[in-house]
């Protein structure tokens, strides 16, 4: 079976798959704003500071607040279908927009710290299944597990403390120098010394599974026949490691890392909220403070669409890697 | 955890019972297929299958037992649930009243050893008592989410066909949407206090578990004992909970340990947001007040950050102990 052929399947079988997920959610979406205590009369009522029963009745009546639950279910789907998911009073601008804004920072900020977690974590896997049951293995494994432990808002607040207060090295926060003119090469660096911090922070979580999913695996593939008549054919041990071993147990981590596009983004929510990282998680932090539930559940229908575009990246990607797997199916 | 340490606690174990020599003399896929048969039911053979699954159930905890990461793992949980438990013996009153000057630093006033914050608050009263929050939640959350969770990968991996294929769409549903962004969302509308956290913790948390006991349950259906079970004529009932359920534990127990501390983490993480219950103490909302002043007085943040990570480490450390103990087989395949 071709290449493309493979892949055309596996696109399919994914758009297939994720549509009624995808339905589910906006349903469930739907019921938790109903669910949400104020309807948009309430808050455009609270905004304008005076309202009276039938001033309210008469919003009601306008954004179809006053239909049955159904027919406001298709309005919602009807509106979704359009790309609108609401507007935002405390904004003064659609939220649809208003998520578009934020997006690009929160997406930054989760590839730098996937690209960390994953280089990182390869890494320290490698040098654990390298120097398996020895002092080396047993250092990174306990360090590996104490990442794992740290809250990332924790870590993140005391690498600020100590980069940022006591040794004055990186920023504390934002995303770029406020009000530099700087552009090109050292703009980019000067929003590189921004995102160290935060990407870092975001990144030690991952980085754990990933240097633990590494050493598994890596294990698992070297006790195979092929490794040992690579071995015998007298391939170098650093190319036997690299081309023969690290490749074959890349499978199981580019599934994990689409997994946890979606725990990562959650804890975009708590590394952005510490470092005013101007993105989504900032965001939905400012949204709950002011109780602006439609950009609330607005950033949470995005960010579902977000995990299922994501995953079907990596099983794409899966396909292309490994030609076992979409053919199979 | 690995091939290597597998073979060092089953050389340890060798003197205990006859049966555990086998096990090391032997490759280990042969290992694990010991204990599978202890759980038979069939009404004849209990009484003498029965000794040998307490004896399994003693290697296990030898296991266990000799794992030094996993034992100091257990101390420090120990100590934070003494604590919590002693908390209002120790420091009797709301830790969130005024003790003291604000900013003693730790060790200036002996009376207050971590000393005070902001408002002069008692630090060490705090954590104390913040332990207190974070195990409730923690340990709430996960009974909740392993009922549920259990109960619905059961049927769906029992039964199977359609009911299993509309199970898995709704577990899918829920392990779509970015746990922590749900989490948030629910207990901002839901107003938060300790219950409702508790609540949506176990909400983003039963998908997880349900995932795996449908696993279990659907590789575990196929068994020849549980074939026998049914042949037998019992029921639905009997065969989940007396027959599969029992051999689907040790997975699901290594899960519920790392469970309470991803639910702990949660938990902080809310409170750090202010979205805790704001009449309670919480090592989150004591790190989210110290982040105003971390300039002056890093303490404030950096002491209940350790207590976090010292419990969370605790049951990571627990569970990874538990998984060599219980799974020898299913650590190794990861």
């Amino acid at each position: 079976m071709s290449a493309y052929r493979r892949i055309g399947r596996t696109i399919s079988r994914t758009i297939i798959q994720a549509v009624p997920t995808m339905l589910g959610i906006v349903i469930l979406n739907f019921f938790l704003l109903k669910l949400a205590p104020g309807d948009a009369a309430d808050v455009m009522a609270a905004e304008s500071g005076s309202a009276t029963v039938e001033t309210m009745a008469a919003l009601r009546e306008r954004f179809g607040l006053d239909n049955p639950i159904l027919v406001q279910l298709a309005n919602y789907l009807n509106n979704l279908a359009h790309f609108s998911l609401g507007f935002s009073p405390r904004y003064g601008m659609p939220v649809a927009d208003l998520i578009g804004q934020r997006l690009p920072g929160t997406l930054v900020l989760m590839l730098a710290a996937l690209a960390i977690a994953i280089a990182v974590g390869l890494l320290l896997g490698s040098l654990m299944a390298a120097f398996s049951g020895r002092l080396p293995d047993r250092i990174i494994s306990v360090v590996s597990l104490l990442f794992y432990s740290i809250p990332g808002f924790w870590i993140g607040l005391m690498l600020i403390l100590l980069f940022s207060v006591k040794l004055g090295w990186l920023p504390s926060g934002g995303d770029s120098t406020i009000g530099s003119r700087l552009t090109g090469f050292p703009a980019l660096l000067d929003r590189a010394r921004y995102m160290v911090l935060p990407a870092t922070s975001l990144a030690l979580f991952y980085l754990a599974i990933y240097a633990r999913l590494t050493r598994a695996s890596m294990l698992e593939v070297k006790s195979q026949d092929f490794v040992r008549t690579a071995r015998a054919k007298g391939v170098s041990p650093f190319v036997l490691t690299t081309r023969h071993v690290l490749r074959n147990a890349l499978i199981p981590i580019t599934t994990m890392a689409g997994m946890h596009f979606g725990g990562m983004l959650g804890g975009a929510v708590v590394v952005e909220t510490v470092y005013s990282w101007p993105g989504l998680g900032r965001l939905a932090f400012e949204a709950v403070m002011a109780r602006d539930f439609s950009v609330l559940l607005g950033i949470l229908l995005l960010s579902s669409f977000l995990v299922i575009v994501a995953n079907a990246a990596v099983d794409l990607l899966q396909a292309w890697i490994d030609p076992r797997i979409g053919a199979s199916r | 955890m690995n091939s290597q340490k597998l073979g060092t606690l089953a050389g340890q174990a060798i003197d205990f019972a006859p049966q555990t020599k086998v096990e090391r003399d032997q490759p280990a896929p042969e290992a694990p297929k010991q204990p599978r048969w202890t759980h038979i039911h069939a009404p004849d053979v209990r009484a003498s299958v029965s000794g040998t699954a307490w004896r399994g159930m003693r290697r296990e905890l030898k296991v266990f037992l000799g794992n030094y990461n996993a034992l100091f793992g257990t101390a420090i949980l120990l100590l934070v649930a003494l604590s919590a438990l002693l908390a209002p013996l120790l420091f009797p009153g709301d830790p969130l009243e005024m003790v003291a000057r604000p900013f003693l630093w730790p060790g200036q006033n002996p009376a207050y050893p971590l000393g005070t914050d902001s408002m002069g608050r008692n630090v060490l009263a705090g954590i104390v008592h913040g332990a207190r929050i974070s195990l409730t939640v923690g340990l709430a959350a996960t009974a909740l989410g392993l009922t549920v969770g259990i109960a619905i990968g059961a049927v769906a991996g029992y039964f199977g066909g359609l009911i299993d294929d509309i199970l898995v769409k709704f577990i899918e549903i829920f392990q779509t949407i970015p746990s922590f962004v749900l989490l948030v969302v629910l207990v901002a509308i839901a107003q938060p206090t300790t219950a409702t956290v508790t609540i949506a913790i176990a909400i983003v948390s039963w998908p997880t578990v349900a995932r795996l006991t449908r696993a279990e349950f659907r590789a575990i259906r196929e068994k020849d004992y549980v074939q026998a079970a049914r042949s037998l004529g019992f029921g639905h009932a009997r065969i989940i909970f007396r027959e599969i359920l029992p051999n689907a534990l040790p997975p699901l127990i290594v899960t519920s340990s790392v469970m309470v501390a991803s639910a702990i983490l949660m938990e902080s993480a809310l409170s750090f947001m202010g979205l805790g219950d704001p009449n309670r103490v919480s090592w989150g909302s004591m790190i989210g007040a110290g982040r105003d002043v971390i300039r002056t007085a890093w303490y404030l943040t950096a002491l209940p950050g350790l207590a976090i990570v010292f419990t969370v480490l605790s049951l990571n450390l627990i569970g990874d102990g538990l998984n060599d103990a219980l799974n020898p087989r299913f650590s190794e395949d990861r």
